[in-house]
């Protein structure tokens, strides 16, 4: 069973394969049978007698992450949406799409993104949930760049992307966060734990950070920005990912964990909020969009802002009537999008503006979308499933009863009416797309195409949706007890919606949809009239604009800051380097005590080092002085001499004869090379920049003084130069022990130190003979 | 005297970086070389000085400088000279080819 998810994933290796053949056979007929036989499998699972299924399969046991399949009513729901509907879509894509595009990518992506969904909805534990959850963001990306020749695509995907993505890892942290609260990886174990997790302090991070992937993820405001702009994807994949798959495994997964957080009054008032401020935020845009899609999108958020809201409540009916509208919106919403796919394909455009009167030239689409948008605007008539889950939810915002803070109690109060001006909106948008589309005065002439009815094959799969409409709204309880009870209960044990009835009786809530129809009717015959509402709210103000400043600017500040300090100039960076090291080591001496000074154990002072000392510290002092080539070069020399001499009182022999030679060499190499160099010039700085470097250098060198200070004073053990002092003559046969260490004990630094020799030789070598230039003129 | 010894290698690191902070290739080369002076008396100061003889074992003598310290500069003298004597040919070399020793006009190009 577990198995069932990977069967996509493997097909779509052999696409590519089949996809040569694509000229003979559509490559989609052979991927039809894929989600097909999903689907047929999953089916026999419905029934009043459906127990959870429980599979595991190990997968990294040592943390605790396993592919633990399990199948309850909830999962089987999406399941069942995910094949059935990848099913009906790749079909559509059989006559949506020409033999010319690139089909193998195209099968490869859906294939992988059904994985993906079916893994999302079935594991158990929560980082194979996470896993799946991005590879459904990458494939999602992969199918809106599909025309990836078109810029508006790229930019579709890339928003997605970033917006989707950024959800996905904050929604890891929140998964990270539980599973380290409650000690556990899998979802029934936590709900088991859920009393550790709600005392613990950082359920609000937890709670939030999840609500951020799930947020994001379903498009909720104010992250529904992608989504329209998602648009640009092939109407195949907008059917399917974006209105009845994708865009709901972020209500999947509150509605997973919403018996862990539902007893915590913030996630009420979280979830709620967004979810009635996304769905009134949605239909109220969605009567500005000209283009079809665009519509269709933000009709998709509105409606998932619904189902969220509904989630937040967390009442019996509410628990039931989410389960209900996610079945009815997937039918509805899939239907509409094939329908404006079909019409984009038969007269050439998507622009509202440009199309009208199609009624009787394309007289079955019209009937399809017919069905499909007046179940969407919960017209109250039995044979339309959208009437019932909206009647639901009007029943289920005034059984509300929160006790607790004053916010949840407002929010109690105004939820009702949110929701019936909520569903007005969403009244006057689908009667919108209808009548713009099919009503009214034909203008064909606008059109690149004349329309004529799209091809059958074309047909069915909207039509399977508009059955599944109507059926639905003969015969609500044919679901109910088999299928959608199980699913409700598995996110709150205790709802059951009893019997679903078209005619309650007079009734607060079908009061409220005369309301909705009746208002909603004024409201879009005056549409032109209240129209210029628009210009005021949101007038020029939009969420992509805030979207597209945050893109750029991050941009031009991190170039800036870049450009600041990696400024290609040496001494700036030397400067950062010091000026890092001064600070840091200080700070950290400062905060530790780390700075000692003892005077007893010192060597005595004499005249003769005093006096070297001096002459070094003059000498030193000059180079920075000195404007003559010579004078640099000799006070230098000066310097090394001094540290020769200084060798030598200290009882160095070997250092001082080495220091002695290698200073002669230098001086005589930095003769040659001052004979080619520029001659020196007067240091130029500007009084700051002076003072800047002063301050450095003095800081470093006060710091260095410190620490040899502190480092001599402080004594934790004895050095183990006895040992080298015992064994030089009995071990290392000699008497010289300097000598015994660099080539006996310690012989492996000096074959390296003659390596770096001899590589530095051969650089000054290369240096001066190999010229690439010359070559080139030979 | 080893506070003393510390002080003037403090001294000579400060000088060595101010030479470093500065535009012209020999400055800076000259800036190398002091801070690798500065180095090899702090290496020398941190082993104690002047406490015996030089580690040259002979008849009769009980008490010897720490000769692992001088091993370490020794080592260090040597590869800072190779590295010295590699920077002077580069900044010779630089100067030639680009007809500047300025390090702020060396910057090497955009997008490089």
């Amino acid at each position: 069973m577990i198995f069932a998810i990977f069967i996509p994933l493997l097909f779509a290796l052999f696409v590519p394969l089949l996809s040569k053949l694509k000229e003979r056979i559509h490559t989609g007929i052979f991927v039809l049978f894929i989600p097909l036989s999903i689907f047929l499998y999953f089916i026999r699972f419905i029934g009043k007698d459906f127990v959870p299924i429980k599979q595991t399969y190990q997968w990294i046991p040592s943390l605790g992450i396993n592919l633990d399949f399990y199948l309850d009513g909830l999962s089987l729901l999406f399941i069942l949406l995910i094949s059935g509907i990848g099913t009906l879509v790749v079909a559509y894509s059989i006559y949506y799409l020409d033999r010319t595009e690139r089909l193998g990518h195209f099968y490869v992506y859906l294939l992988m993104f059904m994985s993906a969904m079916l893994g999302v909805v079935s594991f158990d534990n929560i980082f194979a949930i996470y896993t799946f959850w991005e590879l459904t963001s990458i494939s999602s990306f992969l199918l809106i760049g599909y025309w990836h020749f078109k810029e508006r695509s790229r930019y579709g995907a890339q928003k997605s992307m970033l917006i989707t993505i950024f959800g996905g890892l904050s929604m890891f942290g929140g998964f990270i966060l539980l599973s380290v609260i409650a000690g556990t990886t899998s979802i029934r174990e936590l709900i088991l734990h859920a009393d550790i997790i709600l005392n613990s302090n950082y359920l609000p991070l937890a709670l939030i950070l999840i609500l951020l992937g799930a947020f994001t993820k379903s498009a909720q405001f104010p992250f529904h920005i992608w989504l329209p702009d998602a648009m640009e994807a092939p109407t195949p994949v907008s059917a399917y990912l974006h209105s009845a798959t994708m865009v709901k495994a972020g209500i999947y997964l509150v509605a997973r964990l919403s018996p862990i957080f539902s007893s915590y009054e913030w996630f009420f008032i979280i979830v709620s909020t967004f979810g009635i401020v996304t769905l009134c935020w949605g239909s109220y845009m969605a009567v500005r969009q000209t283009d079809l899609k665009a519509i269709l999108a933000f009709s998709t958020i509105s409606q998932l802002g619904m189902i969220m809201a509904m989630l937040g409540f967390g009442t019996k009916v509410a628990i039931f009537a989410a389960v209900f509208h996610i079945l009815n919106h997937a039918t509805f919403k899939g239907s509409l999008f094939m329908v404006a796919g079909v019409i984009d394909v038969q007269t050439g455009t998507r622009d509202i503006r440009k199309l009208g009167g199609l009624f009787t030239f394309l007289p079955i689409t019209a009937t399809l979308a017919l069905f499909g948008t007046f179940s969407m605007a919960g017209i109250p008539l039995p044979f339309l499933n959208g009437f019932y889950s909206k009647e639901m939810f009007f029943d289920s915002t005034l059984q509300l009863t929160q006790s607790g803070n004053g916010i949840a109690q407002f929010m109690v109060q105004i939820i009702p009416y949110l929701a019936v001006i909520g569903s007005i909106f969403t009244f006057v948008y689908s009667m919108y797309f209808f009548f713009g589309v099919f009503g009214g005065k034909k203008h064909t002439m606008k059109l690149a195409k004349s329309p004529v009815e799209a091809p059958i094959g074309m047909l069915i799969p909207p039509m399977i949706l508009v059955l599944g409409v109507i059926g639905i709204g003969l015969f609500p309880n044919a679901f109910n007890g088999t299928f959608l009870a199980h699913a409700a209960e598995a996110i709150n044990p205790l709802s059951s919606a009893g019997h679903i009835k078209f005619w309650h009786g007079l009734n607060t809530p079908f009061i409220m949809s005369l309301i909705v129809v009746g208002v909603g009717f004024v409201l879009f015959k005056t549409k032109n009239v209240w129209k210029k509402i628009y210009d005021i709210l949101p007038g020029r103000f939009s969420f992509n604009k805030v979207y597209d400043q945050i893109i750029k600017n991050i941009d031009i500040v991190s170039t800036k800051i870049t450009n600041k300090y990696m400024n290609g100039s040496l001494g700036t960076y030397i400067s950062l380097i010091i000026g890092a090291i001064v600070v840091v080591t200080g700070f950290v001496m400062i905060q530790t005590g780390g700075f000692t000074i003892s005077f007893d154990n010192l060597a005595e002072i004499t005249i003769i080092e005093l006096t070297v000392a001096v002459l070094i510290v003059i000498a030193a002092i000059a180079t920075i002085f000195s404007n003559s080539n010579l004078a640099a070069l000799l006070i230098t020399g000066v310097v090394g001499y001094g540290v020769s001499v200084l060798f030598l009182i200290y009882r160095a022999p070997d250092l001082a004869l080495t220091q002695l030679v290698i200073e002669t060499v230098s001086v005589v190499l930095f003769l040659l090379a001052f004979l080619h160099l520029p001659k020196m010039r007067k240091r130029s700085e500007k009084p700051p920049v002076k003072l800047k470097n002063i301050i450095i250098s003095v800081g470093f060198g006060a710091l260095m003084t410190l620490v040899g200070i502190s480092a001599h004073s402080s004594n934790w053990f004895e050095p183990i130069s006895d040992y080298f002092l015992d064994t030089a003559l009995p071990i290392g046969g000699g008497k010289n022990v300097v000598n015994v260490i660099l080539v006996d004990m310690r012989g492996l630094d000096t074959l390296f130190e003659i390596t770096v020799l001899g590589i530095a030789a051969l650089a000054v070598f290369t240096l001066i003979k190999l010229r690439k230039d010359k070559e080139e003129a030979d | 005297m080893e506070i003393i010894i510390s002080i003037l290698a403090g001294i000579i690191f400060a000088v060595a970086v101010y030479n470093l902070l500065q535009k012209q290739m020999i400055r800076i080369i000259i800036g190398t070389v002091l801070i690798s002076h500065a180095a090899h008396l702090f290496i020398l100061t941190m082993g104690k000085l002047k406490r015996g003889q030089p580690p040259i074992l002979s008849e009769g003598v009980t008490s010897y400088t720490d000769p692992l310290p001088q091993a370490l500069i020794l080592t260090s003298i040597v590869i800072s000279f190779g590295l010295t004597s590699l920077m002077l040919v580069l900044a010779y070399r630089t100067a030639q080819e680009n007809k500047t020793d300025n390090m702020e006009q060396l910057r090497g190009k955009p997008n490089e």
